[in-house]
């Protein structure tokens, strides 16, 4: 394992029941880097990213932050660990009960132990640093649209700085143009962080915006892994059909013939 | 033909110790977790009014027809052996020791077990709980414990006030519909009330409160797979609370009053 990796995956595999989702992963991530795994829906993308956070354990395999092995870690490691990270799940996953500003400042208030009045001009920037204004502070998450709850999540996710950042699935769900907005914010937070950054898509050009790397995961694998300049003569055909998404290729979409 | 209901009942027996199992480990860990720091004080007391306050007007209603209703039968089926005095008896002891505490528990378990598993069944299903762990809060003191600490201290006073209320209704219909003397309805009442019988009535309505509040928590945590899942989680959680409501009464009525 490479000391000099922020993120290292070695042979990490995850099944359910008998339903074998990921099949040994390697994966390094350098510091300040940002990946982005490619991948059909239902390929193991977002399993990969929990994995990884802790909020699913492997099977088998190793994963280290930092060069430090966190399966099997214990509550306190654990939460050591976790506050390097900042996650933007693929729904938002705001807390409904709580207004965007209480979202945003959860993590400095709650676990940072921040006072709310100083939580509450961290949240308010993080907002702007995001393209919102104070007043949607004060609204709940259901009163916003798709992509404004989109960037609250963002704000939270770098509410507290994190060192890595991931991002499920950024764009799935927005337009065009909300999706390129957010692909602009994501580079901007990471670069404005120095973070690391690891993203799931199956959208390309978002894909091609905001990554350095790109690995495709298939069955279970990271079949291909490269430069975001490299993608387009991967020399892999599986890659090749899911950039330019053709429904005939190497890959078969498990439908039942009509 | 033996053999296949055999294997049926050896499987449900195995799945009841599954469940049995998972749930015993569920409840051990989330206390252990509610008598640990960090304590979520905002979140006990918004509980507290959540499961106590709001619920006061429907353990209220149930409580006074209850009493009333109580006092009717009582009247009706003594009134054949001319031992109608002990109405007032009757009344206050089966309020006590059974009726507030089970009939309560079982309206807070309609109302708050459901609302406690939709709760956090939604906050499952879309990753809100992930998003707790991510942030560095644990579910288990932030979600749960506050919700068990609300049921165990708020059960009891809502049991409290249905036994009064009840009490209440039962005098209504005495004095006002069977021509009871009211002092001497209240002074048998009185004396005829042992500390026992509020007591283990009380004892009833914290047990109750953890095995609701337990119920709605694990079930709304374990949901999965959509609304589907959730509103599966919201029925499992006020039939599986209201089985264990009647189940845990009698053992604890037997702890008590059993010779
Ligand atoms: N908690 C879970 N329990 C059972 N199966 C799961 C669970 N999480 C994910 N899966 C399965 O793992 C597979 C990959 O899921 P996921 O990582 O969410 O896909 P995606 O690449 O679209 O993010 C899916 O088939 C899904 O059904
Ligand atoms: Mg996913």
């Amino acid at each position: 394992m490479s000391a000099a990796s922020k993120i290292a995956l070695r042979g990490v595999t995850k099944s359910f029941g008998s339903k074998k989702v990921l099949q040994g992963i390697d994966l390094d991530v350098a510091p300040g880097e940002s990946m982005v795994v490619i991948g059909g829906s239902g390929s193991g993308k977002s399993v990969l990213l929990k994995c990884i956070l802790g909020l699913m354990a492997p099977d088998r395999g190793s994963i280290s932050v930092d060069g430090e092995e966190t399966v099997g870690f214990n509550d306190r490691s654990r939460a050591r660990v976790m506050r390097k990270f900042g996650m933007l799940f693929q729904g938002g996953a705001l807390f409904d009960s709580l207004r965007v500003w209480e979202n945003v400042a959860f993590g400095p208030i709650q676990s940072d132990g921040m006072k709310a009045e100083q939580a509450r001009e961290v949240a308010v920037a993080k907002l702007g640093a995001v393209g919102l204004g104070p007043e949607i502070g004060e609204l709940f998450p259901s009163e916003l649209s798709g992509g404004m709850q989109k960037r609250v999540a963002l704000a939270r996710a770098i509410a507290r700085e994190p060192e890595i950042i991931f991002f499920d699935e950024p764009t799935t769900g927005l337009d065009p143009i909300m999706a390129d907005v957010i692909n602009d914010l994501i580079v901007k937070c990471v670069s404005d962080l120095g973070a690391t950054a690891v993203s799931i898509t199956h959208d390309m050009a978002s894909a091609r915006k905001i990554g350095h790397r790109i690995g495709m995961l298939y069955e279970g694998r990271l079949i291909w892994q490269g430069p975001v300049a490299d993608i387009d003569h991967s020399g892999n055909a599986h890659v090749d059909q899911f950039i330019h998404g053709r429904a005939e290729g190497p890959i078969r979409m498990q439908v039942r013939k009509l | 033909m033996n053999i296949p209901l055999l294997t049926v009942l050896g499987r449900m027996s195995l799945a009841f110790l599954e469940a049995t199992g998972a749930v015993t480990a569920f409840a051990f860990h989330a206390v252990r977790q509610a008598v640990q720091p960090p304590y979520y004080r905002r979140q006990i007391i918004s509980q507290m009014l959540e499961i106590g306050y709001y619920s006061l007007p429907v353990v209220g209603l149930t409580a006074i027809f209850t009493g009333m209703v109580l006092a009717l039968q009582s009247y009706t089926g003594f009134a054949r052996f001319s031992a109608e005095s002990a109405i007032p008896n009757v009344v206050v002891v089966s309020l006590t020791r059974e009726l507030g505490p089970v009939l309560a528990s079982l309206m807070v378990a309609g109302r708050i077990g459901a609302a406690i598993a939709a709760e956090i069944g939604t906050m499952r299903v879309t990753e809100q709980i992930d998003a707790l762990t991510t942030l560095s809060t644990d579910p288990f003191k932030y979600l749960i414990a506050p919700r068990l600490i609300a049921g165990i201290v708020t059960l009891p006073i809502l049991v409290l006030v249905a036994d009064i209320i009840g009490i209440l209704g039962g005098f209504l219909v005495g004095v006002y519909k069977l021509d009871f003397n009211d002092t001497a309805y209240l002074r048998n009442t009185l004396d005829f009330l042992e500390f026992q019988d509020v007591f283990s009535g009380l004892v009833k309505a914290a047990v109750f409160g953890f095995l609701i509040t337990l119920m709605g928590c694990y079930h709304g945590y374990t949901s999965k797979g959509g609304a589907q899942g959730v509103g599966m989680a919201t029925t499992n959680a006020v039939v599986s609370a209201s089985i264990l409501i009647f189940t845990f009464n009698y053992f604890i009525t037997e702890a008590f009053f059993a010779r």
